[in-house]
């Protein structure tokens, strides 16, 4: 008898439940079922409320466009834990509609206004479906097949023109900048002013007619250039007095369509980018990203590696956290002072970084089926002595400044609260879920590479405000290391890259969907191959994006002084929002 | 009582502050602008200040420290450059920015190819640093740099590398590089003893 699967990793059969509603998937590579467009909301709703797939992990599109064909992929999960159900809606390319799930999930929201702003996809029924990344009035749609970057050369990579007749030139003065991006018929970009800002003021909840103190409502736009923003965001608020009635945000200053480069690049070309996403964790989207290409090549890293994998994730995730705090305090009006203690620890991991892959923020350090470079005997003394010695010190020290400070308590106790229905609802994720009081964590849920063997606890806290988003990160940073006491410990000799280093890896076609518990939250990478060098398609399920969906709730009745510490409190970088 | 935890996190501080004071009265003058100075400051053990005053002081590169890449050349016997690379187009071809430029060399009569670059090409602009050129190059002929400070006044002149500004002699990656060196070498030598015996034997 094979081995018992646990009732919660067992995945319903969706034919027996939805005859005629669902098929299964069976194009080589591929899983899960596809659902006609009519019955997804029938289909979804009764997952969530009879099966228990309360979470919504990913809401991406697919352009088939030999087929003639467009594809939207959900990943549902349930917080108790397991694997994901795969859903699929496919639809003519003529007539990309579908049903928006906002109604079911609210953490669909920011993902499928990006599938209608990058691939043109219409979801019925969501209730604010304007561009997101891209600017209003922007012609076309990205990451669709047939659309063209002003600086196109070819589909793919590597292009001809590199070598053997590799005439440097560059692609600015062959196709200066004003002749190379298209304008929608009747545009002039000099009297243009966007309408993108008059949809956003009407769609802000205002004070009420019949409010007894006729106060004016109040817009206030925070950001884009703003200090406290943690990059180029804007938040724009609607007041009654000081009080927050409604919160936008708008995203995408730093867009620059991360997934049509990556469509271009070859799969490893892929890797140096991901570091650039979150810039301040390139060892977690290495991972995540190496976890998807693996999945679908079949191959496993050596032991060595995986330990290695897991080190360096661990001490991204320690800097993180630290850093994350620090600036949270930035935010509350501690200039300065602990985030440059933050800092310290935090240049002492760069150098471990530095001296295994070579940079200190771009790693680029993890390969299919491995690492790039071991780790030698004198920098895992190093990790040994800060996981040991120092870093302990460090978080009590931290704890010891900040946690019982009644101005950091009076700032942020009770505020900016998100329950656990709210945060599971938007798809939230890594600390925030957690401090919600949802113990959900993907190194647990669905274990990746060694974490099952490894002891940890799930960190979890219950109150959802400000405060326990900063104790959670605390907890989450002892967590760390005590995972990577465990590896620095067991960390075994031996090779730590299957086959050998090699250039143009060969992906067999089919799907898979990749991610790992960043220390955002979780971060998911799905890739289609169609059996050629470069991915057919290339989504990142960005936490720091998808977190930003709660930030509404947790402003709504603060005041506006508060949304500058809830936002520093979700910990966002820019680089992953906007990608 | 209230306030008591402000006064605790202002004895953090204040511990931060005297510590740095008792570190440079414990170390003296060795503390700043010299290179154990600087060690010190960022060895795991290190309390009070951390600064590291650039550009006086600079923080030593590991070796697998990548900044640019180099190509690299043997002095011949007269002392004439022999390039290492044999234009064989992988690092064109894996470059993700897609920044090397590789004009093969054509031999005049036969127009069959030379295994040498006519023309190397990098738009260090563009370059994002991976290494990928370095390390899928199989012939140890491209190699990542230290040399962090390039910063120039005019991009449009200066920052496209040509063969000229690339090449750099195989004694100064040895300098930067030695474990690696090494072992490139040894490899090497392994190799041709290996072809050595194939020879005899056969
Ligand atoms: S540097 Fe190396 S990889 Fe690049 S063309 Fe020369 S030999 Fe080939
Ligand atoms: S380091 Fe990377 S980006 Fe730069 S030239 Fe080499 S392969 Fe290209």
């Amino acid at each position: 008898m094979s081995e018992a699967v646990p009732r919660i990793a067992q995945i319903p059969n969706l034919v027996d439940l939805f005859p005629d509603k669902v098929q299964p998937d069976t194009r080589p590579g591929y899983q899960g079922y596809l659902v006609g467009r009519e019955h997804l909301l029938e289909v979804v709703q009764r997952l969530r409320d009879e099966y228990g797939y309360d979470y919504l992990s990913s809401v991406t599109g697919v352009d088939y466009l030999p087929e003639g064909k467009m594809e939207v992929v959900y990943h549902l999960y349930k917080t108790l834990g397991g694997p994901a159900l795969v859903l699929k809606v496919q639809m003519p390319r003529e007539d990309p509609r579908v049903p928006s799930l906002v109604p079911l999930y609210r953490g669909a929201e920011f993902q499928e206004r990006e599938a209608w702003d990058l691939l043109g996809i219409r979801f019925e029924g969501h209730p604010d479906l304007r561009r997101i990344l891209m600017w209003e009035g922007f012609a076309g749609f990205p990451l669709r097949k047939d659309w063209r970057e002003p600086y196109f050369e070819e589909e793919a990579k590597p292009f001809k023109s590199r070598w053997p007749e590799g005439f440097v030139f560059r692609a600015e003065d062959r196709n200066p900048f004003g002749d190379n991006v298209q304008y929608p018929p009747g545009f002039d970009p000099e009297t243009w002013t966007p309408p993108d800002d008059e949809a956003i003021y009407r769609v802000l909840k205002r004070a009420s007619e019949e409010d007894d103190l006729h106060a004016d409502t109040l817009v206030v736009n925070l950001g884009p250039q703003h200090p406290s923003t943690h990059g180029v965001f804007r938040m724009v608020v609607s007041l009654s007095e000081e009080t927050i009635l409604d919160l936008k945000p708008v995203m995408g200053y730093l867009h620059r369509n991360h997934e049509k480069i990556g469509e271009r690049n070859t799969f490893l070309q892929n890797m140096p980018f991901t570091d650039r996403l979150d810039y301040l964790c390139s060892m977690s989207n290495n991972f995540g990203y190496a976890l998807a290409v693996e999945k679908l090549m079949g191959v496993k890293p050596p032991e060595r590696a995986e330990y290695i994998r897991v080190m360096m994730a661990e001490l991204t995730r320690f800097l993180n956290h630290i850093f994350a705090i620090g600036f949270l305090l930035n935010d509350l009006g501690a200039y300065f002072t602990p985030a440059l203690y933050a800092i310290e620890e935090r240049e002492l991991i760069l150098d471990i970084f530095e001296a295994v892959s070579g940079s200190r923020m771009m790693c680029n350090y993890f390969r299919f089926g491995g690492v790039a470079r071991d780790v030698s005997p004198d920098i895992l003394e190093k990790v040994r002595r800060l996981v040991y010695d120092r870093l302990p010190r460090k978080v009590d020290e931290m704890d010891e400044f900040l946690t019982r400070n009644e101005i950091v308590r009076e700032r942020c106790e009770g505020v900016g609260v998100l329950t656990a229905e709210q945060a599971i609802a938007n798809s939230a994720s890594g600390p925030v879920l957690r401090a919600s009081g949802v113990p959900y964590d993907v190194r647990r849920a669905e274990p990746y590479s060694i974490y099952d063997r490894l002891e940890f606890d799930v960190a979890v806290r219950y109150h959802g405000d400000i405060y326990d988003r900063y104790l959670i990160r605390l907890d989450e940073m002892r967590q760390s290391l005590r995972i990577l006491q465990q590896v620095v410990r067991d960390i075994p000799e031996g090779p730590i890259m299957t086959g050998k280093p090699q250039y143009q890896v060969r992906v067999p076609p089919g799907e898979a969907y990749g991610r790992v518990e960043g220390p955002k939250g979780e971060l998911g990478f799905y890739v289609v191959s169609n059996g050629k060098p470069n991915p057919w398609r290339y989504h990142v399920r960005a936490p720091s994006f998808i977190n930003l969906t709660s930030l509404v709730d947790m402003a709504r009745g603060a005041k506006v002084a508060d949304v500058v510490a809830i936002l520093g409190s979700i910990d966002i970088v820019l680089g992953e929002v906007d990608r | 009582m209230t306030g008591w935890g402000i006064l605790k996190s202002l004895w953090v501080t204040f511990k931060h502050l005297v510590v740095t004071y008792i570190e440079d009265l414990r170390y003296g003058k060795r503390r700043y602008f010299t290179p154990e100075g600087v060690e010190a400051r960022r060895s795991s053990d290190v309390r009070g200040i951390f600064t590291v005053q650039y550009p006086e002081e600079k923080l030593p590169v590991p070796e697998a420290f990548r900044y640019l890449p180099f190509l690299i050349y043997e002095e011949g016997p007269d002392g004439e450059k022999q390039m290492r690379c044999t234009s064989c187009g992988i690092c064109a071809k894996v470059c993700p920015p897609q920044c090397i430029w590789i004009v093969r060399k054509n031999d005049p009569q036969t127009g069959r190819p030379i295994p040498t670059p006519a023309a190397f090409y990098i738009d260090v602009d563009i370059c994002m640093n991976c290494g990928f050129c370095a390390e899928f190059c199989p012939f140890d002929a491209i190699k990542m740099d230290h040399d962090y400070e390039i910063a120039s006044y005019d991009r449009l002149s200066e920052h496209i590398y040509d063969l000229e500004k690339l090449a750099k002699p195989v004694t100064y990656y040895a300098s930067i590089r030695p474990t690696d060196y090494a072992l490139e070498e040894a490899a090497r030598a392994q190799k041709g003893s290996a072809k050595k015996a194939e020879t005899t034997a056969g």
